[in-house]
């Protein structure tokens, strides 16, 4: 399995993927900096998280004009898989490749601290089993997942939603504090409609050893392998 | 020799001038008698902030002498950008702690993302890649009406500048006391890993070479800083606004990357980030280290603001830039990794042999002029390096010792009835309780090596990945910092001992041995003789339990007039101490695993001396008693003796006595993971309950282990002379201790995490 990791001006969880996908899964894994036009011939592909271009005018805003995303936007169109995790997952909204958009979390604070989601549906990266509940961080400021009620509709009716945020043992999270940000319908993560593109605020990058205490995150990149080899 | 020229329409340098820049009368004459002319405008704000407390450390330079700065694992000590000690196999940590308590409350969004963003550029100056900080934080009484704006704006302005830049904010800690009510303490830490034959020094090496500027454009923010940073504060505060730096934290990403992408090339031959004081200082600096001149051509300063005067270029704080000495024909490389960045980057001047701080401009040139004139510099700056540096003022100042106040406190006929109730209002105030809202607003686990998190260990435990061509090795470090100044107010040097006792024994409680101190000294006015006689007693204490307990001081910072009309700040000799573990298998955290495990004492019981404690400034609503003192050499063996259990793997949890006493540290290892425990307090005499309940006298540790190690446990304490009691056992869900209290955990819990609401609640 060959990842790429996107490098904006600004990444900062850049090191916790290459490092989760790279050392921990062993798979072969590079930087591609946002300068490049070409992914290398990955396999898939990982935004990382942080504040590209210093999230400045809105999260995630001004990385969608970097010159390699029109690489990942081609990846994204031939098939390939792409995980965007927290500011990854902003980019990924901005560039139109998922719907719906983040804004900022309800309570107006960054937010950094262990939450819970519940698989919702099966996808590349989340072959886990439908129910499933997984231990993961968040760190954001600005990740209440929003769109529009008809958005909301398709997302359900296609399946689309691939974590929601829940209750330490998978129930309905009733708001703060297992939905740390306030998203609608308690949605933590979405794949497009062709479901090869995930976007998703915790960081499953983060959580993929025992020493960091939770190696959950770890199932993530596992599902990828499996479905990158079935192919 | 041209004399220097002031630009058009400033004023000629005067005595009264130069007092408005904060220079003394007698500096003023001896400034006219070294230079035998009249400074131009230009060099009198050079020399004004040269001379600057915050530059020059001319109150505290006599004293910071006696602090022991060598062992073994020190590879580089104070007087560079950052201390750095040895953490094997050619790696070293490099750490230092800096205060930004000034702007902070003037603006404290600002002042606190800058003061972190300050800390950060000067570890990764030293060629270090930072991986952690941690902050220390002094704010007023909960009840004053600005704390919570003061608090809010700081942790938001912490976590706004860390956040970005991607270096986890690990740990730190925070006190409200009514002494900071109009001056509080921001000091913020950073460690870095480095190659320690690749460390970077702040030297202008190489006659010829030149002088590069890079990173943020410069402007008007923060000139004067540094003198603002030596003057207290009165009523006209507020109107220091535009003396705030302003932060970028996306810029020193970007200055981080190409910053450690320039070092690896090798073709500079030194740098230095540009702090307080901006481009005088960091060229100044630079120049005297390596006993060279500079010259700059301020002319080609990247500016990002019309009509910048020399004056205002050469004191500008602008953050976010460096300034770098290259060797001559290879500036194409600095260049274009700045490219690739996207930074700034400018040749400003050259390295000389004339000993001599020279800057040129000319007068009405402007970058921004739709036809810029010609330049055609004159000198505005000409004076000798060491005018500035070896020679600026040094002051012996006179000290008076404090009246002793301080008396013993009876207190057996005050002594509360229900302790349940006691125990619940401590472990629900503000200095006791949960930071949990404060450190849940940074990102404490970006980089994937945070190990112990923070409220889940004494100190905070990382995982740093040292990288060489061999591959990567996993290195742990266990960072913390402390000071109670309260017990430094009731006695300044074994105040100052106990705030590195506690901060190396929570270092050792996580199961790492400590290797090297940082430090950060906020105090009043040192022109106050009681006040300096504090600051001398303290760097005395700090000595003498830096000596004792194997923690060299590699880098610090001072902090003085720490004063609102008149009235001081509680000294707060603020310490930072990074430890190594030898295994991550070793790591402890505070809170109780284990139902049935046994809980166990170390070191010697209380004697009931509640001096200085939270519980009794709460009931008497002041700082008193007698100061509990601290024996070092117990200190050193408790330590031994807990870095061994942790070693060994004999014990699963370990919790440090410290604020609150044994009441809260034992309430904060059953509510860390939700265990009960029942105990009966260590053997005390004849001291009431509640004072051996809630004193906080040093050198002692709550353990638990499995009753099978106990034996063992016991052999290794006793061989080093260590004093072991078993307390009882992790049980059920309530904190029973005997004939004391019979409290829910759920309920301590409970009241634990609300402990900032009625400050924070939105």
């Amino acid at each position: 399995m060959r990842v790429a990791v996107v490098q904006f001006p600004g990444s900062n969880a850049d090191w916790d993927a290459l490092h989760a996908v790279r050392d921990v899964l062993g798979a072969d894994a590079w930087y591609a900096f946002h300068k490049e036009i070409s992914l290398g011939g990955a396999d898939a592909v990982v935004i990382p998280g942080g504040f590209s271009y210093g999230d400045y005018l809105r999260a995630g805003a001004i990385a969608r004009f970097s010159p390699i995303v029109s690489a990942v936007r081609g990846f994204a169109e031939r098939g390939g898989p792409i995980l965007g995790i927290c500011n990854g997952f902003q980019v990924l909204t901005e560039m139109g490749l998922l719907p719906g958009a983040l804004t900022r979390n309800a309570h107006l604070r960054f937010e950094c601290r262990d939450i819970f989601v519940r698989v919702e549906n099966d996808g590349p990266f989340t072959d886990m089993g439908q129910g499933q509940v997984l231990q993961l961080p968040v760190a954001h400021a600005d990740g209440r997942y929003q769109c529009s009620p008809e958005t909301l509709r398709q997302l359900h009716a296609n399946n689309q939603v691939a974590f929601r945020y829940c209750t330490r043992h998978g129930d309905a999270p009733e708001g703060s504090p297992a939905n740390p940000n306030g998203a609608v319908d308690d949605i933590a993560g979405v794949y497009n409609r062709d479901k090869n593109v995930l976007g998703m605020m915790p960081h499953p990058e983060r959580a993929s050893e025992a020493i960091l205490g939770n190696d959950d995150g770890l199932s993530l990149f596992q599902s990828l392998r499996r479905h990158l080899g079935a192919q | 020799m041209t004399t220097p020229e002031n630009f058009p329409g400033e004023p000629d340098a005067s005595a009264e001038l130069a007092r408005k820049f904060g220079l003394a009368d007698d500096e003023w004459e001896r400034v006219l008698s070294t230079l035998s002319r009249k400074p131009s405008y230009a060099e009198l704000g050079v020399i004004s902030v040269m001379w600057s407390e915050h530059c020059s450390y001319k109150s505290s330079r006599v004293h910071l002498s006696r602090l022991p700065t060598e062992g073994p694992q020190v590879v580089q000590g104070p007087g560079e950008n950052a201390g750095a000690v040895d953490i094997g196999d050619g790696f070293c940590a490099v750490f230092k702690m800096e205060s930004h308590n000034h702007p902070s409350y003037i603006e404290p969004y600002q002042g606190a993302a800058t003061g972190v963003g300050g800390i950060l550029r000067d570890v990764f100056t030293m060629g270090a890649r930072p991986v952690a900080s941690l902050n220390s934080l002094r704010f007023g009484r909960p009840d004053h009406p600005k704390t919570p704006h003061l608090l809010k704006g700081v942790v938001a302005g912490i976590g706004g500048y860390g956040n970005c830049i991607g270096v986890p904010t690990v740990g730190g800690e925070v006190q409200f006391d009514a002494s900071y009510d109009g001056n509080i303490l921001v000091n913020a830490f950073t460690v870095g890993i480095a190659k320690t034959d690749e460390l970077f020094f702040g030297r202008a090496e190489g006659i010829g070479n030149p002088i590069i500027y890079v990173g943020a454009k410069t402007g008007r923010d923060g000139i004067h800083g540094a003198t603002m940073a030596s003057a207290e504060f009165g009523e006209e505060t507020d109107s220091k606004l535009p003396t705030v730096q302003v932060g970028d934290p996306f810029m020193e990403k970007l200055l981080l990357e190409a910053c450690l992408e320039i070092f690896a090339t090798g073709c500079l031959s030194g740098v230095q980030d540009m702090g307080a004081a901006g481009l005088t200082s960091s060229s100044v600096e630079m120049a005297a280290r390596a006993g060279n001149g500079i010259e700059l051509d301020l002319d080609a300063i990247p500016r990002r603001t019309r009509a910048l005067s020399p004056y205002e270029m050469l004191l500008s704080e602008s953050q976010e830039r460096m300034l770098m000495v290259a060797k001559r024909g290879r500036e194409h490389e600095v260049f274009d990794i700045c490219a690739k960045w996207d930074l700034d980057v400018s040749i400003v001047g050259r390295v000389t042999s004339s000993g001599r701080f020279v800057c040129k401009a000319t007068p009405g040139h402007d970058p921004f002029d739709d036809a810029p004139t010609e330049p055609d510099p004159v000198v505005v700056v000409d004076l000798p390096v060491d005018l500035l540096t070896d020679c600026a003022p040094k002051y012996d100042r006179p000290q008076e010792a404090r009246p002793d106040a301080a008396t013993l406190v009876t207190l057996t006929d005050d002594a509360p009835g229900n302790l349940g109730a006691e125990m619940l209002r401590l472990i629900g105030s503000p200095n006791i309780g949960s930071r949990s809202w404060i450190w849940r607003q940074y990102d404490h686990i970006v980089g994937d090596g945070t190990v112990v998190r923070p409220g889940d260990g004494d100190a905070a435990v990382i995982r740093v990945f040292c990288q060489d061509t061999d591959g990567t090795q996993e290195k742990f470090l266990a960072i913390s910092a402390d000071c109670n100044a309260r017990h430094v107010e009731l006695d300044p040097f074994l105040g100052a001992a106990m705030a590195v006792a506690e901060c190396t024994r929570n270092v050792v409680c996580v199961g790492a041995k400590p290797l090297g101190l940082t430090d950060c000294l906020n105090f009043g006015n040192p022109e106050v003789p009681e006040q300096m006689w504090r600051f001398a007693r303290a760097i005395d204490g700090l000595a003498t339990a830096c000596t004792a307990l194997g923690a060299p001081v590699v880098s610090g910072n001072v902090s003085f007039y720490n004063e609102t009309d008149g009235k001081s700040i509680l000294p707060t000799p603020t310490v930072a101490v990074v430890g190594q573990l030898e295994d991550p298998a070793h790591r402890l955290g505070l809170g109780f695993l284990n139902e049935g495990d046994v809980i166990a004492h170390l070191g010697r019981p209380s004697r009931g001396v509640l001096g200085g404690s939270e519980w009794l400034v709460q009931t008497m609503g002041s700082i008193t008693g007698a100061p509990v003192g601290i024996d070092l050499d117990a200190e050193a063996a408790l330590q031994q003796a807990m870095l061994e259990l942790a070693q060994r793997q004999l014990v699963r949890s370990a919790h440090d006595i410290s604020d609150g006493g044994i009441a809260m540290c034992v309430a904060e290892a059953c509510i860390a993971n939700g265990h009960g425990a029942r105990i009966s307090l260590p053997a005390g005499g004849d001291a009431p309950a509640h004072a051996l309940l809630f004193s906080e006298e040093p050198s002692r540790i709550v353990v638990s282990l499995p009753s099978g190690n106990v034996d063992e446990a016991l052999l290794l304490c006793e061989r080093l002379g260590v004093p072991f009691e078993t307390l009882g056992e992790v049980a059920a869900d309530t904190l029973a201790i005997e004939g004391v209290c019979d409290v829910a955990v759920e309920e301590l819990a409970h009241a634990h995490a609300g402990a900032l609401d009625a400050i924070v609640r939105d």
